[in-house]
C-alpha cells in the first residue's frame, strides 16, 4: 500500500437553515495514497464538492461539520489553526472549480492573480523579484498547455474563452498544489471536446509532477480512464469504493449496479435504464440506508439502521447490508 | 499582431463614450468643474472680493441687480455675486471633508462587516448602522449641531456621524453576497489572508458603486450643509454660505428677492451638477448592454 496522504474517516457535515438541520454528508470516507488518483462519482447533490469543501475547509458559515476527521499527512485539517491552515493551502493542496469564469476575478488581469499566488506558494525562503515570479508564472502557464502565456498574463479573464480559463484556473492550482490536487468536474462548463482535452492534459500534468488526484465528476466516462479508485457517492454517503477495474467489471452495491446500467453504450441495446426516484430530501433523512427508498432489494431492516462498509476484498468495500445476494 | 484583440491598459476612448451617452452627464461634468473653478480661484475672479468677510457699504445696500452689481446687494451693500463664489468653497469643502471622512470608514466597515457575515462583527457594526439610519438624517444633524457650537467644522463633523451607514450598508450587501463567489473561495484555498480577500479580492469589484454614490452623495452633502447654516447651526456669519445668505436674505422678501434667491439657484446648480454627473458615472461603471 502506497504512503498515505488524506484520510477522511466517518464525516459528518450538517447544515443549519431555517426549516431545521440539513444532514447532507452522513459517515463519508475516503482513502488517498502520495501519488494516487482517485475518482468521486455521483448524482447532482449527492455532497461530492460539500465533502471537498470541508477538506480544504471553505464550507459556508452555516456548516457544522458534526463528525469525523480529515487527516491529511497525520494532522486533522479541522483542527489545524488559521496560520496552519494557510500554510497548507498555500503550498500542499489545491483545488480547480468547475466554473473558471466565476473562479477568476474579473477586475484583475490573469498575471496580477497568477502572480499573487505564486509569491506566497513558490518562494516560501526568500521574497522573489518581479521577474523571478513573472517567469515562474509563465512556466506554470505553460505546464499548463496555453500558448503565448506572456499576452495570456496581460489579459483579463473576459477576453478569454472558457477553455483557456480553465486552463489558467489549473496553472493557478499548480501553484499551490505540490501534493494533492481536487479537480471537481474541471470539465463540465466546457464544452466536450475541450473538456476531454483539459482531461487529457490535466493527466498528463498529474503524473509528470506526480501529484494525488481527486477527480469529482457524475460523468463515469470522464473519470475511467483517468483514476485508479473510484468512489461512489449516494446522498451524503459512500456506497462503494473500489479499484476502478473492479468496480466496473463487479459492481456490488445496487446503486452502483444501476448507476452504470444508465450510461448510454455506443454499441446499441435500447436506451439506457434510470434509476427510478430522486435523493431523499436533506431534512427529513432517516437514520436508515440511503439508498433504500430506491432501491429494488430492499428490506424491512435497512430502514433501521444505515450499513457500515463492509471489506469483501481486492480493496474493495461496499455500504450495503446484503451485498452477499444481490 | 499584439495588442491587436488584447488592449493594455483602461481603454479611455470607450469609457468617455460611456459616460458620455447621455448629454446630461456631459453637462453634469461642465457644471461641477465650473464650480470648482470658481472655488478655487474666487479670490481672483470674483469682481469684488473684500465683499466675502466683514464688509460694510451702507450706501449700496440693497440695490437690485444692475450693471455694476449683477446679482444685486443685500443688507450691508455686499455684493450677492462675488459672496456666492465664495459661497461654493464652504459648499465643496462640506462635501470634500465630509466624503473623504466618511467614505473610508463607511467602505472598510461595510467591507469587514459582509466578510465576516453572520457574525460577531457583522451583528455590531450592522445593528449600529441601523441605529443612526433609525433616525432621520437632517434631524440628527441638527440635534448635534445644536448641542455643539455652530460652526463649519461642528457641522461637518454632524453630517459625516450620519452619513456614514449608507455606505456601510452599500458595501455590505456587495461584499456579503461576493463573500460567497467562486473567486474569492479559490483565492482562500490559494492560502489568501483574509486581509488580502477583503481589499484585493472584494473591494475592488465594489468600486463601481462606490464611486457611483460619492459623485450623487456629494450633492446630498451640501444640500444637508446648506440646511444647517439656514436654520443657524452651521457656517456663521459673515462667512459667504449659501445656506446662510439664503436665511438671511428670507428677512427682506419679497421686495428684495434678489439676496435669497441668487444663493439658492446657486445651491440648486451645485446640487444639479452632481447629481448629472452620478447619472454619467453610473452608466460607466454599467454592465455593457450591447
Amino acid at each position: 500500500m502506497a504512503e498515505q496522504l488524506l484520510d477522511v474517516k466517518d464525516l459528518h457535515v450538517y447544515f443549519k437553515v431555517y426549516e431545521g438541520l440539513l444532514k447532507v454528508l452522513n459517515g463519508v470516507f475516503l482513502n488517498v495514497g502520495a501519488k494516487e488518483k482517485v475518482g468521486i462519482i455521483g448524482e447532482s447533490g449527492c455532497g461530492k464538492t460539500t465533502t471537498m469543501k470541508a477538506i480544504m475547509r471553505i464550507l459556508a458559515a452555516n456548516a457544522i461539520v458534526a463528525g469525523g476527521t480529515i487527516a491529511y499527512r497525520g494532522s486533522d485539517v479541522l483542527q489545524v489553526g488559521m496560520q496552519d491552515l494557510m500554510r497548507l493551502r498555500r503550498t500542499s493542496m489545491s483545488m480547480i472549480f468547475q466554473d473558471p469564469t466565476a473562479a477568476l476575478n474579473p477586475v484583475f488581469k490573469v498575471g496580477e492573480q497568477l502572480e499573487d499566488i505564486v509569491r506566497y506558494s513558490e518562494f516560501i525562503s526568500h521574497t522573489p523579484t518581479k521577474q523571478e515570479v513573472r517567469t515562474k508564472a509563465v512556466d506554470l502557464l505553460k505546464s499548463a498547455a496555453l500558448p503565448e502565456p506572456e499576452r495570456i498574463l496581460d489579459s483579463y479573464p473576459f477576453q478569454l474563452s472558457g477553455g483557456m480559463r480553465q486552463r489558467v484556473c489549473i496553472a493557478m492550482s499548480l501553484a499551490s498544489a505540490k501534493d494533492l490536487l481536487i479537480a471537481d468536474e474541471p470539465g463540465t462548463s466546457l464544452d466536450v471536446t475541450i473538456e476531454d482535452q483539459i482531461m487529457r492534459e490535466l493527466k498528463q500534468i498529474v503524473e509528470d509532477r506526480g501529484l494525488s488526484v481527486i477527480l469529482i465528476s457524475h460523468s463515469i466516462g470522464a473519470v475511467k480512464g483517468f483514476v485508479t479508485k473510484l468512489y461512489v457517492m449516494y446522498a451524503g454517503t459512500m456506497v462503494e469504493e473500489a479499484p476502478t477495474d473492479e468496480l466496473f467489471s463487479n459492481p456490488v452495491h445496487p446503486y452502483t449496479q444501476n448507476l452504470l446500467k444508465a450510461v448510454p453504450k455506443l454499441t446499441g441495446g435500447g436506451v439506457p435504464e434510470g434509476i427510478a426516484g430522486r435523493i431523499p430530501s436533506y431534512l427529513t433523512i432517516g437514520d436508515g440506508c440511503r439508498f433504500a427508498s430506491r432501491c429494488m432489494s430492499a428490506k424491512e431492516s435497512c430502514q433501521a439502521h444505515a450499513p457500515p462498509a463492509f471489506d469483501i476484498g481486492n480493496g474493495h468495500r461496499v455500504a450495503c447490508f446484503h451485498y452477499g445476494d444481490i | 499582431m499584439k495588442g491587436a484583440v488584447f488592449r493594455k491598459g483602461p481603454d479611455y476612448g470607450k469609457s468617455w463614450h460611456k459616460f458620455s451617452n447621455n448629454y446630461l452627464s456631459q453637462v453634469g461634468l461642465g457644471v461641477v468643474a465650473l464650480v470648482a473653478v470658481i472655488a478655487i480661484f474666487a479670490p481672483y475672479m470674483a469682481p469684488y472680493p473684500s465683499n466675502a468677510g466683514f464688509f460694510v457699504n451702507y450706501p449700496e445696500a440693497h440695490e437690485p441687480p444692475n450693471w455694476i452689481h449683477i446679482f444685486g446687494t443685500d443688507q450691508f451693500g455686499r455684493d450677492v455675486l462675488s459672496r456666492i463664489m465664495f459661497g461654493f468653497r464652504y459648499s465643496l469643502m462640506m462635501a470634500v471633508v465630509v466624503l473623504s471622512l466618511v467614505v473610508p470608514l463607511g467602505v472598510v466597515l461595510g467591507l469587514v462587516a459582509g466578510y465576516y457575515r453572520g457574525g460577531k462583527v457583522d451583528m455590531v457594526v450592522m445593528r449600529c448602522a441601523d441605529i443612526f439610519l433609525a433616525v432621520p438624517p437632517l434631524v440628527l444633524a441638527l440635534s448635534i449641531c445644536s448641542v455643539l457650537t455652530p460652526s463649519v467644522f461642528n457641522a461637518m463633523m454632524a453630517v459625516s456621524l450620519m452619513w456614514w451607514p449608507w455606505y456601510t450598508r452599500l458595501v455590505y450587501s456587495i461584499s456579503s453576497s461576493l463573500r460567497n463567489e467562486a473567486f474569492v473561495q479559490a483565492a482562500e484555498i490559494a492560502g489568501a489572508s483574509p486581509f488580502h480577500i477583503i481589499f484585493r479580492e472584494i473591494l475592488p469589484n465594489c468600486l463601481g458603486p462606490i464611486l457611483t454614490k460619492i459623485t450623487l452623495d456629494a450633492g446630498w452633502v451640501i444640500l444637508i450643509g446648506a440646511s444647517l447654516s439656514f436654520v443657524g447651526l452651521g457656517a456663521q456669519p459673515p462667512i459667504p454660505d449659501l445656506g446662510t445668505m439664503v436665511s438671511d436674505g428670507a428677512n427682506f422678501l419679497p421686495e428684495q428677492w434678489w439676496v435669497s434667491l441668487f444663493p439658492a439657484l446657486a445651491i440648486v446648480l451645485v446640487i444639479l451638477g452632481f447629481n448629472l454627473l452620478g447619472d454619467g458615472v453610473r452608466d460607466l461603471f454599467a454592465a455593457e448592454t450591447v
